[in-house]
């Protein structure tokens, strides 16, 4: 008989044999399948929320503020500010003149529909041009708001987590009263997450007088942003802060996802450790009870490869079957699950969905195999080192 | 007690075994502490609340500022006994992973209304003195190596930097520590004054105030008569106890305990099948021994007392090794930045302990069950 035959005779004989140690097989493989579980939903988190921030910034978006200014909350621009730069090369023309819309950025309070607690939601005042400069603004439902009305639309994300965002209720902030006439999506990026009306509504409800906070541009294609940004920074009339929105976002948001992923790897580490002990065991468990047979088929003339191969194949066949139906789970239950943190750069919402991934799903069944091997290896070690004689003596 | 080496005996038998089995149940407990001081950071606003503070705030949100004479009109309030004025700066020093809480503030009424961060009557004195004065917390202190009378840049993403100037320039005047177990003390609190003449938007416009009221009976009545002073004014305001304050802060971080309570579930299942499994094989191994003990005279309810004791011994020596563990690392808080007071309060150590033990008899009970109801007969007949 050749090695292969022999591996594959063992091995299918191990796995025939496996009904009959259903508790400890169950138990390592829903050992594996809780960690699998659990990583993947972690990691779902910090995929969804990297999701819609990279959603957000097209590559040929930019972002002006003023110098100084790490988020719209704390830049300011005035109207002559916000005509220069929309006069600045690289940006893209539309029908109606550059593809530019200078917008403020307010917060207002909106019960969270899943606690019923308040929270920060963010009130955005956009420009004419605001659908074409995002590019990825797409009416769900009812219609746009029109421009010099109190009307606002809201982001999917927003309409999902927070109370009263439903097309034709009206919101109250302050003494002022908002009509809420649609719904639209963004991709799921974080302007999904905001609650939209006319920037010149918005201005005198907040007292702004004729300021903005930011403007957003649409370039000619991303390679314009560095002649957009020189002609900006060399203006003497301006004082700009210019970045991609992409890049804006991402580092707004990096103390989240940093604590995020810092949380989920911890978390992933202590598990597989948990688990990789619970794998040995009931890897260990196997080889012990079975060390008569598997010293009767060395007697018989079996290697010991393929004795060893053998009891990885059974380790890895369980964690395979525990990777897959964690992994399962992670997608069923938690894919496109729907949750909102705190953005501390603005103190605003960021509504985002949970993505598990095809790529989480690989590396997930990737993680269950590691940790199989791992579980398997020094159980089969010593299995093939088991000295025939004393172990065929063995009870 | 006599019993005792024949459960160490047990234990014993099988090195390996029970050394992965100690070791999963580690990982257990240590996660669960880990989780539970997770949550009791996420949480720490909550529970630091005082029962006899509120908090006034922009009715449109925390965000939107309040004029600063508003303290001295509340402060005439009845029912009222001290008003400080806070307004999150954000402080960022030399890099924006440097972020932690900075709040202007008036010394006094500061130090009057947070009487858990007391300080020296030199370093009140000196903060009283020194315009860009500021305390700082005992683990703010630590983590940058700043030292009394260090003076140290900050940025703000809200505030910018002061007019003509790169950066706000701060002295530090002393350092607080909290007298409650787990409180912030990663903060750093500045003059209002300093602040108010170094900015260039929202002068005479604070951020929050905190009122200590003088009886805490009546908290719900003076919230009520300060939301009254305001209403229909151009900034009304919402005020609400500490608690709740806090609590809706926290739950906008996000619904960190569904995901905790669902994880530290997932983990206990798991380790609880890894353990229960463990123990009823080591039983059916011992099948003929447990006939010979029950063929001595040992009775029924003994073979089940020593079978608990042992999953039992597995699952509390594991659960205190984790629990200490878990206790370790949260004193070193790894997440001071974004959590100020990761810690595992005594509560949660308790529950863990017996959450320990009733893994230990969960596990260990079917098989104790078995060896309790085996016949001796068929026993000694199984090999």
């Amino acid at each position: 008989m050749n090695w292969l035959t022999q591996i594959l005779s063992i091995s299918f004989f191990n796995l025939r044999a496996l009904p009959e140690r259903k508790g400890s097989a169950l138990s390592a493989a829903f050992g594996i399948a809780g960690v699998v579980l659990v990583l993947t939903a972690v990691l779902a988190i910090a995929e969804g929320f990297k999701k819609a921030v990279t959603a957000t910034g097209a590559p040929d978006v930019a972002v002006v503020l003023r110098s100084g200014s790490d988020s719209e909350m704390n830049s300011g621009l005035s109207r002559e500010e916000t005509r220069v730069i929309s006069d600045a090369p690289g940006i893209a023309r539309g029908s109606k003149g550059p593809l530019t819309s200078a917008e403020l950025f307010v917060i207002i309070d909106l019960p969270k529909r899943s606690t019923g607690t308040s929270a920060n939601v963010p009130l955005r005042g956009v420009g004419a041009n605001a659908y074409e400069v995002r590019g990825n603004v797409v009416l769900r439902e009812g219609r746009f708001f029109e421009p010099g009305k109190n009307e606002v639309i809201a982001g999917a994300g927003a309409a999902r987590s927070f109370a009263g965002l439903e097309v034709g209720s009206s919101i109250k902030i302050g003494s002022n009263t908002w009509q809420v006439v649609g719904i639209f999506s963004a991709e799921g990026g974080i302007a999904e997450s905001e609650i939209w009306t006319d920037a010149s509504i918005l201005q005198p409800a907040y007292k702004r007088g004729d300021t903005f906070q930011s403007v957003y541009a649409k370039l000619n294609s991303p390679g314009s942003f560095n002649e957009f940004k020189d002609a900006l920074s060399l203006n003497p009339q301006l004082k700009p802060k210019v970045a991609r929105l992409s890049e804006f976002y991402a580092d707004q948001t990096t103390m989240v996802s940093d604590f995020i992923s810092q949380i989920g790897v911890m978390i992933a580490v202590l598990m597989a450790c948990g688990a990789l002990f619970g794998a040995l065991n009931t890897m260990y468990g196997a080889v012990s009870s079975r060390t008569r047979e598997i010293s009767t088929l060395r007697a018989l003339g079996f290697g010991s490869g393929p004795v060893v191969v053998s009891v990885l194949v059974e380790s890895v066949v369980l964690s395979l079957i525990g990777g897959i139906v964690g992994a399962a789970i992670a997608w069923i239950a938690f894919d496109g699950y729907q949750a909102s943190t705190l953005n501390w750069a603005t103190f605003s919402q960021v509504t985002f969905a949970f993505a598990v991934t095809p790529a989480l799903l690989v590396q997930a069944i990737i993680w269950s195999v590691v940790l199989g091997l791992l579980g398997g290896v020094f159980p089969a070690v010593r299995a093939a080192r088991l000295p025939i004689a004393s172990a065929l003596r063995e009870t | 007690m006599k019993f005792l080496s024949l459960v160490i005996g047990n234990l014993k038998r099988k090195k390996l075994r029970t050394v992965l089995t100690v070791l999963s149940a580690i990982v257990a407990f240590l996660l669960f502490g880990l989780l539970c001081a997770l949550k009791e950071g996420l949480l720490a606003g909550v529970n630091m609340a005082d029962a006899d503070r509120l908090v006034v705030r922009n009715k449109i949100t925390l965000i939107q500022p309040l004029p600063v004479n508003y303290k001295n009109r509340i402060a005439n309030i009845p029912g009222v006994d001290s008003v400080a004025a806070l307004t999150w700066f954000g402080g960022i020093y030399q890099d924006p992973k440097n972020f932690f809480a900075t709040m202007p503030v008036d010394p006094e009424t500061f130090l009057d209304v947070f009487r858990e961060y007391p300080v020296s009557e030199e370093t009140k004195k000196e903060w009283l003195a020194t315009r860009n004065g500021a305390i700082v917390g005992e683990s703010l202190m630590k983590k940058f190596g700043w030292k009394v009378g260090d003076t140290v840049p900050l940025t703000s993403p809200i505030w910018g930097q002061p007019k003509d100037q790169a950066a706000w320039e701060f002295k530090i005047v002393g350092a607080y520590e909290s007298t409650k177990k787990g409180g912030d003390t990663s903060s750093m609190y500045f003059r209002w004054d300093y602040f108010d003449e170094g900015k260039v938007e929202q002068k005479g416009l604070i951020g929050w105030l905190t009122i200590r009221v003088k009886n805490k009976d009546q908290a719900t009545a003076v919230a009520k008569a300060i939301d009254a002073e305001f209403a229909n004014s151009p900034y009304e305001t919402v005020t609400e106890g500490e608690g709740a304050f806090a609590s809706s802060f926290a739950q906008q971080i996000g619904d960190i305990g569904t995901i905790v309570a669902g994880v530290v579930s997932a983990v206990f299942f798991t380790i609880l099948l890894v353990a229960g499994n463990t123990m009823s094989q080591s039983v059916r191994e011992r099948t003929e021994e447990i006939g010979v003990l029950k063929a001595m005279g040992f009775t029924n309810g003994l073979v089940l007392v020593l079978v608990l004791a042992e999953s039992c011994a597995i699952a509390l020596f594991g659960g205190v090794v984790g629990l200490a563990l878990a206790a370790a690392i949260s004193e070193a808080n790894p997440f001071a930045t974004v959590l100020p007071s990761f810690n595992l309060p005594h509560r949660d150590l308790i529950t863990g302990v017996l959450a320990a033990l009733a893994l230990g008899m969960v596990a260990g009970a079917l098989p104790a069950i078995q060896a309790m109801r085996l016949q001796i007969a068929t026993a000694l007949r199984r090999n």
